[in-house]
């Protein structure tokens, strides 16, 4: 410790060390990838049902509530388990620090952007 | 500025590939198929929330050659990322770490994912062709 610095002890060590939120996102990871199993399945087969159909067919089926509820759980679970996949692609590949840190917010951000798009885009079809 | 420790990935030009290292590698390049594959969910959404003839233009570009191919493409990477994400999260529950069970799996996960791909997309040319 510096004796010439009138900052305290403690607070010259706080912050030092862990975040404390280590297996947050390898839980938040983990969480989306078990919902998103069921989701991308029922995905997968709502495709191949609308694929033949026209966008009056894409409207009552976005509209019926259980294709609602499942969609927007899809777009929420799908970019938040992508923004912690690539933030990891990002963590391993890009060696800088500045870098580093603005991939991972660009990351974070435009998946934040596409979730409110998608979001939107169903509230304004379903209604 | 390089300031930080942390572990390397292993250096692919001394590294001979195997089936464990090729499939994980391929995890993450499935992964990134698919973050490209969502900007297309969106535009669906957006294009759908627009009207028909915006819903339209975008269905008769993925309906032509180009567009089923990124179709196909990117049912298999899903197929591929879904059944080798169930692989790690067995991995991550605790089982299947033995070599001969790793490989097993790794083998199950390759036919599985291509064979799921050719049965959503027989299913698909059976419906498109007006049969169900």
């Amino acid at each position: 410790m510096n004796d010439q610095s009138l900052r305290s002890a403690l607070s010259q060590a706080r912050g030092l060390g862990s975040a404390k939120g280590g297996s947050a996102h390898w839980w938040t990871q983990r969480v989306t990838a078990v919902a998103l199993i069921p989701l991308a399945i029922w995905f997968l087969a709502s495709l191949l049902a609308l694929g033949r159909g026209n966008h009056a067919d894409f409207v009552d089926w976005l509209q019926s509530p259980l294709n609602t509820i499942l969609m927007v759980s899809l777009v929420i679970a799908l970019f938040w388990h992508m923004a912690l996949g690539l933030q990891v692609v990002v963590e391993d590949y890009v060696h800088t620090r500045p870098l580093k840190i603005f991939a991972s917010v660009a990351i974070h951000t435009g998946c934040a952007l596409l979730v409110v798009t998608g979001l939107v885009s169903i509230a304004r079809t379903i209604t | 500025m390089k300031d930080d420790n942390a572990p390397l990935s292993p250096a692919l030009q001394i590294y001979r590939p195997q089936l464990t290292s090729v499939l994980s590698f391929m995890h993450r390049l499935t992964g990134i198929a698919l973050s490209l594959g969502s900007l297309l969910l969106i535009t669906w959404l957006v294009a759908g929330s627009m009207g028909s003839s915006a819903y339209d233009m975008l269905l008769s570009f993925l309906r032509s050659w180009t567009g089923l191919l990124l179709l196909f493409g990117w049912t298999f990477a899903l197929f591929y990322h879904l059944c080798n994400g169930i692989r790690h999260l067995c991995w991550d529950a605790g089982y299947g770490f033995e070599l001969k069970t790793i490989y097993a799996s790794g083998w199950m996960v390759v036919a599985a994912s291509l064979s799921l791909s050719m049965a959503t997309w027989l299913i698909g040319i059976y419906a498109m062709a007006g049969g169900a």
